[in-house]
């Protein structure tokens, strides 16, 4: 089905973007990839009077590595964190999550921020936001928010961003060099979206025990969760699989999953169960290996 | 509503069009350029039907706003062959009759070409996780994949 007619705008520059929606308000939908709001249209769900397309901000686009921190433009597109372009390749855990992300088309065009901003419960993306304690850095024409990962998710498709504000840059501290990340997820098809996926950073310490373990999952809740009971636990642990099992059985996980179409409330608990400690052990071995001579 | 003036390259062809603004470039192909060729599956980006080159990337045409194309490179599957002298990519599905009802085999030859140009010799594990978001109800996949791995095959004993 067509979509709904609409005005349509390319401002040339961030800032008329950003009078453009402070302007026309609850009116106004800003297109970055396209690859959820352009079927939201087709298919009527959304009906914005006026599409803003940020295609021509440049500035969005920018990557930059920054003293361990990785400052990612709102507009850079899945398949550049695939293939670790330029400054990106310092964090292989962008590359792991990004190739999960639908199909290649998406890929080609869906960009992170829109990711970030359209904050799908078991989209990739914000869980490794969440595991890398990133920052979502945001503007409007009354200025920039940098907010934590912790407080941009709010509930289902519904971030902290206020009427007239743009994510502009996500910033994610990129893990040191004792460090390993690793991605699992289960979906029914090839493409769909994970039932559940679990993000993993473990850091070691200089005696090669856990330092400091961080586990975010999706398609667990409304927004991307943090076991950080099970993260507690784990630090000043030895970086084994039977410990990871361990303290993963050893308590109740942090989640309360409901049920759908797509799966169970028990079966999203198995998978939480299943994939954080697959994704924890891989991570696990991985920094170990990264530390080893 | 919004009209908009784009210029594209189709099919190496430059072309002018005026577009409202809230049509697809699946649409414009079709209704407007009579690129029949690409074929509407499920219109939601999952099915890899329409799937289009955009400056060389494969991209599902029904999830791009026309005035997106402006100033940018697209090509249709009748891009790929020469006048009558078919693609590699195009023999080889035909040689390994790769095509039943035929409505996926733009998308999914589109999407091999993109494929195989990045990975010329790739096996048949990796092709199989490269058509993944092309989906064929027909064929089982196997000729397809078989049709696809003979190009990569022929790279590989080429070098």
């Amino acid at each position: 089905m067509p979509a709904v007619p609409f005005e349509y705008a390319a401002p040339a520059t961030l800032t008329e973007a950003l009078e453009l929606l402070e302007a026309r308000g609850d009116d106004a939908k800003p297109l970055a990839g396209g690859q959820s709001l352009v079927p939201m249209l087709t298919l009527r769900l959304a009906r914005p009077a006026i599409v803003v397309d940020l295609d021509r901000l440049r500035e969005l686009r920018m990557v930059r590595r920054d003293n361990g921190v990785l400052e990612i433009g709102a507009l850079v597109r899945h398949r550049a964190l695939e293939r670790g372009e330029g400054p990106l390749i310092a964090c292989p855990l962008l590359q792991e999550a990004a190739a999960l992300i639908g199909n290649v088309r998406v890929r080609a065009l869906g960009t992170i921020g829109g990711s970030l901003a359209h904050a799908d419960p078991a989209a990739e993306l914000p869980a490794v936001v969440r595991a890398l304690d990133g920052t979502v850095v945001v503007r409007s024409v009354r200025g920039e928010r940098v907010i934590a990962a912790d407080d941009f998710f709010v509930g289902i498709l519904t971030t902290a961003l206020q009427p007239g504000e743009l994510v502009v840059a996500v910033r994610l501290p990129v893990p040191g060099a004792r460090a390993g990340s690793a991605v699992e997820e289960f979906s029914r098809r090839a493409g769909d979206f994970a039932v559940v996926a679990a993000v993993a950073v473990v850091d070691l310490d200089t005696a090669g025990r856990v330092a400091r373990a961080r586990i975010a999952l999706a398609g667990v809740g409304p927004i991307p969760q943090r076991l950080t009971r099970v993260e507690d636990a784990l630090a000043g642990e030895p970086p084994a699989a039977e410990t990871i099992r361990k303290v993963l059985a050893a308590r109740p996980l942090e989640i309360e999953p409901d049920g759908d179409v797509h799966a169970s409330a028990a079966y999203r608990s198995h998978l939480a169960r299943v994939l954080a400690a697959r994704a924890l052990e891989r991570a696990a071995s991985r920094a170990a290996r990264s530390t080893s001579p | 509503m919004t009209e908009l003036k784009i210029a594209l390259t189709l099919n190496g062809k430059r072309r002018e069009h005026r577009v409202a603004a809230h049509r697809t470039l699946l649409e414009v192909l079709r209704d407007d350029f009579g690129a029949v060729e690409v074929k509407e599956g499920c219109g939601e980006g999952v099915c890899g039907t329409c799937t289009v080159l955009l400056d060389g990337e494969p991209v599902s045409s029904c999830l791009v706003l026309a005035g997106r194309v402006d100033g940018r490179d697209v090509v249709t599957l009748r891009g790929l062959s020469d006048g009558d002298a078919l693609h590699p990519l195009q023999a080889a599905f035909v040689e390994h009759g790769a095509a039943q009802c035929g409505f996926c085999t733009p998308g999914m030859i589109l999407t091999a070409y993109a494929f195989l140009r990045e990975h010329p010799q790739a096996g048949r594990a990796e092709i199989r996780r490269a058509i993944a978001g092309n989906l064929c109800r027909c064929t089982g996949y196997t000729k397809i994949v078989d049709a696809i791995a003979a190009c990569a095959k022929e790279a590989a004993s080429r070098d």
